[in-house]
Order: structure tokens, then C-alpha cells, then sequence
């Protein structure tokens, strides 16, 4: 009889909620490499898994948290980044993580987003950005391309789109990078970075939503989505020289903030607890 | 010991009281007349080791406060008006996800942008149908300066031992001035702390009723890690929107935290109503206004009292009831269209119910009220 070895842990177990599963995602969904990136970047840095908390809002995306075994909240459409602000303000300790959708980040919650950045408080936010609503059926976000159909722009979108990452940079977000599901590896380097990094951190996740945007736009099944991604992701540096006709249709991936040296929100805020306590 | 005495305005006693409650974190967003709470908090805090931050809005403030919440502090917001209203989608998720966290709401003359600086008492209601759907609500309205001290001491308590928002309802004249307030000493109240759980590491689920109707709450990064949903949720946290039972039962333990602790709750101040005929509801700073004009009427030998419901939300309903059944008339004297009165009527029985409003920006007078009292007294 031949003895069963036994099975390493994979990091799956210890970091998935197994009793949630299966998530509620469609098949196809770019949610999964999404968070399946993310896991092995938390597992990099070897940080504790009981100081994480995950806070998310409310979309596709924003059911994320559910399925990953750390603390984590689940609240309003849009409000995520202020209710972890609330957490690490009271306890600079937490890592804390923000998932959320284009839709919940950059439109019901802009104003929490450019405000996050600017403080530059310690938080990692994760942009799952497929281009649509969806949770409510897919309608068309502040990241739909111009021409783009979605439920609510069935004749093209007409609304100019959002580039988050150009937003969360000039917001004062000083750690800003961008990648796709067709690229996990530069993924799961960049939310490494992220976690790693002391300031208001912004990975922008570019995945995919085959059911409703793929479908309506007819972009083909979510393989033919992915083998369409690869063919049109470039790095920033690659960028660089060339034209704009010739980066129409590219997605620019790569670092695009990384700045160490300004002050970070809840180190600045026990300075003013040190002068507080110094004045009379 | 001799007492000690200090004169302060209404937001500076929130303050000093929330602090004396171990408030350590405060967000908010300016507004008038609730802006000087985040002035003196931010100013305050910091020498306490407790933070302020100023939120890009009054949507932020209380979500910022939640979060702060949840990691343990004991937070705080206030505004007014139209950051009341801002608040109350997340007011509903402090509900349904039980944070203890307190909500000062300094009323100002509405709808709208109303009157920045007119007090009033239009926010009875919203702050309990406010954020949709069914659920539980404390709300705690002073009268003086002094009271303002105490009860905001209580609205900590209160959202520790619920598990559950508070609202303290102030208004734009007792926010403003000033009265010489008997300061407590430390053993004239008590201090509650959230309960935490005691179970290993893995057992906890933070919605699940230990017998008592509220579950003991971990803060994140204690090495219980749980995760609650906005979303109806069963006792571990996590959504069950297709289990009408659950959902059903769900709402029935949070709407109880309330209901069956209305004796713990509820407060309430009583004047010279022993042998009234008449009764008088007055909510706030109307009271005082209503004392006085009881004290002229029984001057003229009117026999008059007053019930004013220091917990607004849960309204003391039995008392009401109790007192409606020894008087001839209930008076509600309030500065909106009749929000108490319709309150009042609920719990009257077959009891004549009258109100005197006021709409305006303006205190009510006890001129006003004493004119009501006369002309009940002769025609009635
Ligand atoms: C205040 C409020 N408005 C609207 C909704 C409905 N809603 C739920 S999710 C969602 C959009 C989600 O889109 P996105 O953030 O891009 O996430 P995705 O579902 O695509 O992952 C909307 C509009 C809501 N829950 N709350
Ligand atoms: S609707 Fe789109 S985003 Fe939502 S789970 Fe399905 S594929 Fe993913």
C-alpha cells in the first residue's frame, strides 16, 4: 500500500473563508484572479493575518472580503474608504485594505477617493475596475469607454471615462500602479508593493465582466476577453514613445506614483498629539 | 467635597461629557449650530491621546466614526439639518451592524437649509423613521446645559450596552448658551464598556444572542476575525437574503435590544403632575417654557403638570398612557407641526389631545402656552 503524502497547505487555506464558498461570482468573472493576486501579495509580506482588515463597499467586486479570512466590514455603496479611515485612524496598527469597484470608488464614492489620496493615509486601496454596474445588471460607470454599450448607454457612452490612476495621482495617492487580469504576476508585485508601502497606496486592478459588459459588447467569452487584454497591455515605459494613435485602445500598465519620503496621515496626527500635549 | 461648578454653553458640555464618557475618537463636518462640538473636540482630544478628524463630509463623518468604532474607540459625530439628513444611509448600517457610536443632532429651523441659527424641533421623526426600513432607535433630548453634560455621559453608555447608535437631540439655543453646570464627580455615574468576547478564537460569532439580546462585540485586531454585512445577516455576520426566517428573526432580536429594556432606558421628568387635570408634553427646551407657564396657571389655580420625555426614542409610552388616564387634557407644546402629538395621541387612549406649535425659528413662550391652558380651562 502506498502512503498518501500529505498535502501542503496551500495558502488558500488559511487565507479563504472554504465554508463561504462557492462565491457568487459568474464564471468567467476577472474577480477571482483579482483576489486570488491579492492573497499571494498578503502572503509575501508576511503580515499577520489577524492586524488585516478588509473594508469593502457595496458592488460585484465588494463581496470580495466575504470569501477572504481576515476582519473585514462590508458596508454602503461608495463609503468604504470612509469607514477605513475611521479603522486605522483608531488603530494605525490594522493594515487596512480597501476593495472596491470602479463604480463604488470613482463615482457614488469620488469624493471619499480624492480625499483618501489626499491625506495620504496608510491604506491600500484595491480598484476592481471592469468597466461597469455589476451588481445592478450592468449600466455604465465613470471607467466605461467612450462608444461603449452597457444597459444604460445602448445607443455608445457618451460620458469621457475616468483614468483612475491619473486621478489618485494628482489626489496626492503616493503609491499608484496599474495592471489586468492577463498579467497576475505584475498584479500580485504591485499589491505587494502596495501593502508594503507607508502613504495611501491605489492598485488599480483592470479585469473583466463577461457576462454583461463582454456580452453587450460583444467581446466574445471571458477566455477571448483575456487573450484581447493580453494583446492590448503595454507598460508605462513602452508608453512613453509612442504615439497617441498608436496607444489608442492600449492599457498602460505599470507604476506610476511611488513616493517614500511625504508624511503619512496617522504618523502626522501623533505629531499633533505630541504638540497638543506640549502646549498649554 | 465641595460641588464643583462651571459655566459652559450646551456643545462645549456635550464635549466635556463625551470625553468624561472616554470618548477618544470625534469625526465631523462643520455645520451651525453644531460646528463648536467639533471645534472644542478637536482641540480637546489630542491631549487625551483621543483623535479628531474633520471628514470630507457628513457621509464620511459618521462612516469614519463606525470604522472607529469598530476597532474600539468610542466615537462620536454631530451636526445639524442637512448633515442629519446626509447621514442616514450609514446611520442604518451602525443598525443593523450594532455599533455602539453616539450622534448629536443640533436642531436647526428646517426644511432644507431652513435657518442655520434658529433652534427648532423638526427632527423628532427622522430620527426615528429616519434610514429606511424598521429599527431600533435611542434619542436623548436635554434641556439645559447641565443635562447635556449627563446625557450625552448616558448616550455612551447606552450605545456600549446596546450595541447600538445613539442620538442626543439638541437644538440651536441650548447649543448656545451658557449656564452654570454642576460638574459630577466621577462617582455620581457609572462608565460602560462594550462586552467582549470570551470564547476561543474561532467560536465567535458576533451576531449570535448569548441570552442577553446582545451579542458581545470583538474589536478588530483583537484575533477574532469577523467580518459583518450591511446586508441582513445571520448571527455570524454574513448576508441571508433568501431565508425569510432568519431575515424575520434578525430584525425581531435588534427591534428587542430596545424594546425590552425600555426600563433601563427610558427617562423621563414629571412636574407637579400629581394632581393635574391638565398635561403638558414638551420635549427639550420647550419645557422650560412649559414650566413656566404651569407655575403661573396654578398661580390662577389651573391645575396643571408636565411630562417631558428626557429619552425621546424609546417614547415613555406607559407613563403617558398612565397619566392620560387621570387628566381631562393632554397639551403637546413643540416647535414643529405636531411630531410629539402625534406621539402623544398614540399612547392617550380615548384622551383629548391638543398641541401648541410654533414653526418659526422661535422658542415658544410660556405666554403662548399659558394662553392655551386659560382657554382649555373655559371651554373645555
Ligand atoms: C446608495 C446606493 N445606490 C445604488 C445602489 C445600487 N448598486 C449596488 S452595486 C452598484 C454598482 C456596482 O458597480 P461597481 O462598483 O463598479 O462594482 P461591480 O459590481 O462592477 O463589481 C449599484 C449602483 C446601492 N446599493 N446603494
Ligand atoms: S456580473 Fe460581471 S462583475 Fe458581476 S460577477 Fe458576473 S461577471 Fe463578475
Amino acid at each position: 500500500m502506498t502512503e498518501r503524502t500529505e498535502r501542503k497547505e496551500h495558502i488558500f487555506d488559511k487565507y479563504l473563508r472554504q465554508d463561504k464558498l462557492p462565491h457568487i461570482w459568474c464564471p468567467g468573472c476577472g474577480n477571482g484572479t483579482v483576489v486570488n493576486a491579492l492573497l499571494h501579495a498578503i502572503d509575501k509580506t508576511g503580515l499577520e493575518q489577524d492586524k488585516i482588515v478588509l473594508v469593502a463597499g457595496i458592488g460585484c467586486s465588494s463581496r470580495a472580503n466575504g470569501y477572504m479570512n481576515f476582519c473585514g466590514m462590508h458596508t454602503n455603496h461608495g463609503r468604504a474608504l470612509a469607514y477605513a479611515t475611521g479603522v486605522k485612524m483608531h488603530n494605525p496598527e490594522l493594515k487596512v485594505i480597501v476593495l472596491t469597484g470602479d463604480g463604488d470608488c470613482t463615482s457614488i464614492g469620488g469624493n471619499h477617493f480624492i480625499h483618501a489620496c489626499r491625506r495620504n493615509i496608510d491604506i491600500t486601496t484595491v480598484v476592481f475596475n471592469n468597466a461597469n454596474y455589476g451588481m445592478t445588471g450592468g449600466q455604465y460607470s465613470p471607467t466605461t469607454p467612450v462608444n461603449a454599450r452597457t444597459k444604460t448607454s445602448v445607443y455608445g457612452n457618451i460620458e469621457p471615462n475616468f483614468d483612475i490612476c491619473s486621478l489618485a495621482a494628482t489626489s496626492g495617492a503616493t503609491y499608484v500602479a496599474r495592471s489586468t487580469i492577463a498579467n497576475a504576476t505584475m498584479m500580485v508585485s504591485q499589491f505587494e508593493k502596495a501593502l508594503n508601502h507607508r502613504g495611501f497606496s491605489v492598485v488599480e486592478a483592470i479585469c473583466d465582466c463577461p457576462t454583461l459588459f463582454g456580452r453587450i459588447n460583444k467581446l466574445g467569452d471571458a477566455v477571448a476577453m483575456l487573450a484581447d487584454k493580453k494583446t492590448r497591455f503595454i507598460t508605462a515605459a513602452q508608453a512613453k514613445n509612442m504615439t497617441p494613435d498608436e496607444l489608442s485602445g492600449k492599457i498602460i500598465t505599470g507604476e506610476f506614483v511611488n513616493r517614500t519620503n511625504l508624511p503619512e496621515y496617522t504618523e502626522q496626527y501623533d505629531v499633533l498629539i505630541k504638540n497638543a500635549k506640549e502646549e498649554e | 467635597m465641595e460641588d464643583r461648578f462651571a459655566i459652559m454653553t450646551g456643545n462645549e458640555a456635550c464635549v466635556r461629557g463625551a470625553v468624561v464618557a472616554g470618548m477618544n475618537f470625534f469625526a465631523g463636518y462643520p455645520i451651525t449650530p453644531a460646528t463648536e462640538i467639533a471645534e472644542i473636540a478637536s482641540a480637546l482630544l489630542p491631549k487625551k491621546d483621543g483623535k479628531f478628524m474633520q471628514m470630507e463630509d457628513e457621509i464620511a463623518s459618521i462612516a469614519a466614526v463606525i470604522g472607529a468604532s469598530f476597532a474600539g474607540a468610542k466615537a462620536m459625530t454631530a451636526t445639524s439639518g442637512p448633515g442629519i439628513s446626509l447621514m442616514q444611509e450609514n446611520l442604518g448600517f451602525a443598525i443593523i451592524a450594532e455599533v455602539p457610536i453616539v450622534i448629536v443632532d443640533v436642531m436647526r429651523q428646517g426644511p432644507c437649509q431652513g435657518v442655520a441659527t434658529a433652534p427648532a424641533q423638526g427632527d423628532f421623526m427622522q430620527t426615528k423613521w429616519g434610514t429606511h426600513g424598521d429599527h431600533p432607535v435611542i434619542a436623548l433630548a436635554p434641556a439645559s446645559v447641565g443635562e447635556v453634560y449627563v446625557e450625552t455621559i448616558r448616550a455612551f453608555n447606552l450605545a456600549e450596552k446596546y450595541r447600538t447608535p445613539v442620538h442626543i437631540l439638541s437644538d440651536a439655543m441650548l447649543a448656545h448658551m451658557s449656564e452654570r453646570v454642576r460638574i459630577p464627580e466621577a462617582k455620581e455615574y457609572e462608565i460602560v464598556n462594550r462586552k467582549t468576547p470570551t470564547c476561543a478564537k474561532n467560536d465567535y460569532k458576533p451576531y449570535q444572542d448569548d441570552g442577553t439580546g446582545v451579542p458581545p462585540m470583538a474589536k478588530f485586531g483583537d484575533g477574532y476575525k469577523w467580518y459583518v454585512s450591511g446586508i441582513i445577516h445571520d448571527e455570524t455576520g454574513f448576508p441571508v437574503t433568501n431565508e425569510p426566517e432568519q431575515i424575520g428573526l434578525q430584525i425581531r432580536r435588534l427591534l428587542s435590544k430596545v424594546e425590552n429594556n425600555r426600563g433601563d432606558i427610558e427617562k423621563y421628568e414629571e412636574y407637579r403632575t400629581e394632581d393635574a387635570e391638565i398635561l403638558l408634553s414638551a420635549v427639550g427646551m420647550v419645557s422650560r417654557s412649559a414650566k413656566a407657564a404651569i407655575d403661573q396657571a396654578r398661580n390662577e389655580g389651573i391645575r396643571v403638570g408636565l411630562l417631558r420625555p428626557i429619552t425621546l426614542w424609546p417614547f415613555p409610552e406607559r407613563r403617558l398612557a398612565e397619566l392620560a388616564g387621570q387628566v381631562r387634557t393632554i397639551v403637546t407644546c413643540e416647535m414643529n407641526e405636531g411630531q410629539l402629538f402625534h406621539m402623544v395621541r398614540e399612547s392617550a387612549g380615548g384622551t383629548n389631545v391638543r398641541r401648541v406649535t410654533q414653526n418659526n425659528g422661535k422658542i415658544i413662550s410660556a405666554q403662548k402656552i399659558l394662553t392655551t391652558i386659560r382657554e382649555l380651562q373655559t371651554n373645555d
